[in-house]
């Protein structure tokens, strides 16, 4: 057999010229990164009960039966509790949608008690529909809501702080700017992947999206370790060919990886059930984006700003290695 | 190096050792765990309420209701208080933790004074008074909390809350409830499995302030409805939510004086509280009922009039019986939040989850089934790039890196939850990782004309510092998951970060030991993931 192991055929060297078409990609990452930005105002996120307060309840009956959405969203609506939204899904035991489930959002008016608000819903629900399971329910108050979304987005502003003074620390400080692009782009994408999907942002999201900073960060820092290292090795080199050399290196690396990692996820979106759906489809874009961006926006960056060359070879030790088969 | 070293051995080994013996006991069912001998380990996963089913709820102290309520009896003692004590007053103004006495007679200030400081009671645990008396000027005087006891109200309402709630919730025979502060003010309140949580919420929403007072007769209901409610007194509605009640402020008994409290029944048989009091109680009531003959009193709890019964005759044997329409189980209930005790605030509910235990289960079977074929898909993958040697041996690593996450959180009892689950998968994505980085390095550093023997080492080598900069962030994110997440997301930063650790030890030592025992026996000449053509 030839072809296996399959690294054997996959090229071990290859020569794209990445940093040519960077000017390109700038371009597009913009324009996404510009239109994500937008989307999360207009239209905006869909926020799930976690930030936004109000109460989640996941309705069944017995498999076979249905439950008709129309009858609850309008006895639901009765009740005057602001916009209620009532979706079928999938049955948690079969991963099925046979419309024997269904998750109903609604808000807590102010000044109501929560538990008053979700009895009287409850009873509107049987008096539509007849006696239905009640598996899940959350009711999350706005104090709680206010601060779990505070909370949120200072997590994600700390862990990029965070990254851009260990790449600072480990590196230098453009290559933490590198990085620090890098993980905007993915963040602001997989934010505006959100939106277009309307998956719901709630707190296992903010997971999701730190989990994507902390894989983006992975991915870029193996490649500013090779274009560190071959910075030191090529001391003549320019710049361009230098980051061109790195990338295609850890090229290799790079795809296999992130293949692992999207194939393991795609795994977790189809038979995760309902629960870790959005969450697994938003780790898998963060993931491809974060490989897009350590390849297209770290590096690119590193070129832009330009790097003191002399600075790096100080600590260098001349390393005589032969790469006697590159051209 | 990559040389047969004894000690990476012994480590893989023990290790491998006591991670089967840790992650075991999952293998088995409760009931075989319990007669595992003594010296075993016995614990399993500790499953979220995602998992497992249960309910959450967020509860809040309302603390300031209760310094009001407790600047409220304030004035009601002062109120009594001068009147014993025959004094005049013009008024009495409510402040921040206290009240000032505007006596009509300034020359009575000092009897004012001398008839407030009865008022302090004895001294606390810590030897200082709760209250303090001090004159403000003339024909004024101030009675307030002391500024030490205003500042531990709010955490001393916490703690006698959380005791107040335990107590509850354990008359529920709910099966291992956790009861926790979480900042100055909440309480987290975690019951597990097939709770039932309106009964749940029912029983912790309840102050349960049991107060026995007298009714107001010299004034008329009629006109405290239509607003002209009298000082001392206060308007209250009946257990219906209907009948109203003017009631005298002052409290003759409270709940505090009770000792134990049963189901009982009444004369014609239905459902009655019967309650007993203690010595102190018992006095004041017997005091109180002789005192009244022929006059109502009522019953309130938690602010509504339960019954309001005459009394016949001075009651001193201390014990009594509450009659009302109770249903059997309405009864029960309040004889466990009476026997339970009275939470010194009230709390409200500000986030609460519910998961069904079936919902649990169906989330456990969905993400073991994710897991496996997520690891199964790894596998494939792994031997499929890198061939059965070094695939095999990720794939060893791999495997003791899952034994060795199961054991570490099994130690540790971190909670499990569904995103740790998605976290435990991605953490093998990412051991795999470190492989790929070292063969990957190997094979450059074979292209490069080195020897088997140095390109595996230079491969190790060179690799390491990539590997520990890649996962320390990934330790940073989780950290700070860790830090600012709530319930569930903390799982997953747990999960994220035991993982981190398994997966760097178990695929780089892993590694090291399996390829250093294949060049030790095979003696390669070349390496088999290089490029074949040159």
């Amino acid at each position: 057999m030839t072809w296996w192991p399959l690294i054997k055929v996959l090229p071990q060297k290859t020569n794209f010229h990445f940093v040519k078409y960077a000017r390109y990609a700038a371009v597009l990452s913009i324009v996404l990164c510009t239109a994500a930005i937008v989307s999360c105002f207009y239209p905006g996120l869909n926020m799930g009960i976690d930030f936004r307060g109000g109460a989640s309840m996941e309705v069944a009956k017995p498999a076979g039966q249905t439950i008709d959405l129309e009858a609850v969203r309008s006895s639901v609506g009765n009740l005057e509790l602001g916009d209620v939204g009532v979706q079928g899904i999938a049955r948690r035991d079969t991963n099925v949608e046979d419309g024997s489930t269904a998750v109903l959002r609604f808000q807590i008016p102010n000044g109501q008690d929560q538990t008053t608000v979700v009895n009287q819903v409850e009873g509107a629900i049987t008096g539509a529909v007849g006696e239905v399971t009640y598996s899940g329910v959350s009711v999350v108050g706005s104090k709680v809501s206010g601060e779990l979304f505070t909370s949120g987005i200072l997590a994600l502003g700390v862990a990029i702080a965070l990254m851009f003074a260990y790449i600072w620390f480990r590196f230098e400080p453009q290559f933490g700017f590198g990085a620090v692009a890098g993980l905007l782009h993915d963040v602001i994408l997989t934010f505006g992947l959100i939106v277009l999907f309307k998956l719901e942002f709630s707190l296992n999201m903010v997971a999701a999206i730190l989990t994507v900073i902390g894989y983006s960060m992975n991915d870029t820092v193996v490649v500013f370790d090779r274009l560190r290292e071959n910075l030191r090795k090529y001391k003549t080199m320019p710049l361009r060919d230098v980051i061109d050399l790195s990338l295609n290196e850890t090229l290799s690396r790079t795809i296999i990886t992130g293949v692992t990692a999207v194939m393991v996820l795609a795994a977790l979106a189809f038979f995760g059930g309902e629960a870790l759906f959005g969450f697994s489809v938003a780790l898998m874009f963060g993931i491809i984006v974060g490989t897009y961006s350590s390849i297209y926006v770290g590096a690119p960056i590193i070129l832009l700003w330009g790097v003191k060359r002399g600075e790096i070879n100080e600590d260098a030790k001349p390393v005589k290695l032969g790469m006697a088969s590159r051209p | 190096m990559i040389q047969l070293s004894r000690w990476k051995v012994i480590l893989v080994v023990l290790s491998l050792a006591f991670g089967v013996l840790l992650a075991f006991p999952n293998a088995l069912s409760p009931a075989q765990r319990a007669s595992l001998p003594g010296w075993l380990p016995k614990n399993a996963l500790n499953l979220g309420l995602d998992l497992q089913g249960g309910s959450y709820l967020l509860l809040e102290v309302d603390v300031d209701a209760m310094r009001t309520k407790r600047v409220d009896n304030l004035i009601e003692d002062i109120r009594v208080s001068m009147r014993e004590a025959g004094i005049a007053t013009n008024q009495i103004v409510r402040e921040q933790g206290g009240a000032v006495v505007v006596v009509s007679d300034p020359s009575r200030t000092d009897a004012a004074y001398e008839a407030l400081r009865a008022l302090i009671g004895p001294a606390a645990a810590g030897g200082v008074a709760e209250r303090q008396v001090t004159r403000v000027g003339e024909g004024r005087v101030r009675l307030a909390f002391t500024e030490a006891t205003l500042n531990s109200m709010g955490a001393t309402a916490v703690d006698q809350s959380i005791e107040v709630v335990r107590r509850r919730i354990d008359s529920l025979g709910t099966r291992e409830p956790s009861i926790t502060r979480q900042g100055a003010e909440r309480i987290v309140v975690q019951a597990p499995g097939e709770s039932d949580p309106a009964a749940l919420e029912r029983v912790i929403g309840q102050t349960a302030q049991l107060t026995f007072q007298m009714v107001d007769q010299e004034n008329s209901v009629q006109d405290a409805v239509a607003g002209r409610v009298p000082p001392d007194a206060q308007l209250l509605l009946g257990a219906d939510g209907v009948t109203p009640y003017l009631v005298k402020k002052r409290v003759l008994v409270s709940g505090e004086n009770l000792t134990r409290a049963g189901v009982g029944a009444d004369q014609s048989g239905r459902p009655a509280i019967d309650f007993r009091f203690d010595g102190q109680g018992a006095r004041r009531f017997g005091e109180a009922t002789a005192a009244n003959v022929g006059k109502p009193f009522a019953i309130i709890l938690d602010g509504k009039v339960i019954s309001a019964p005459t009394i016949n005759g001075p009651i001193t044997g201390g014990t009594g019986q509450i009659t009302g329409n109770f249903s059997i189980q309405e009864a029960s209930e309040l004889v466990n939040l009476l026997n339970g005790g009275a939470l010194p605030a009230p709390l409200t509910v500000e986030e609460r989850r519910t998961v069904t235990a079936e919902l649990g289960a169906d989330a456990v079977k969905a993400g073991a089934l994710s897991t496996m074929i997520g690891f199964v898909i790894i596998v494939l993958f792994m031997l499929l790039a890198y061939g059965f040697l070094f695939g095999g041996i990720s794939v060893v690593g791999l495997i003791l890196n899952g034994i060795l996450i199961v054991a570490a959180m099994s130690l540790t009892q971190a909670t499990l939850t569904l995103p740790g689950i998605a976290g435990l998968i991605l953490t093998f994505a990412v051991a795999v990782d470190a492989n790929v980085l070292i063969y990957e390095r190997m094979r450059d550093e074979a292209r490069a004309g080195r020897s088997v023997i140095a390109s595996m080492d230079a491969g190790f080598n060179k690799a390491m510092g990539t590997i520990i900069d890649a996962n320390l962030t990934t330790l940073v994110a989780a950290a700070i998951m860790f830090i600012f997440g709530a319930g569930p997301v903390r799982g997953f930063a747990w999960t994220l970060s035991i993982g981190v650790f398994t997966s760097v030890f178990s695929s780089v030592l892993v590694a090291q030991v399996l390829l250093a025992y294949w060049l030790k026996y095979a003696k390669p000449k070349t390496l088999p993931i290089a490029e074949t053509v040159k």
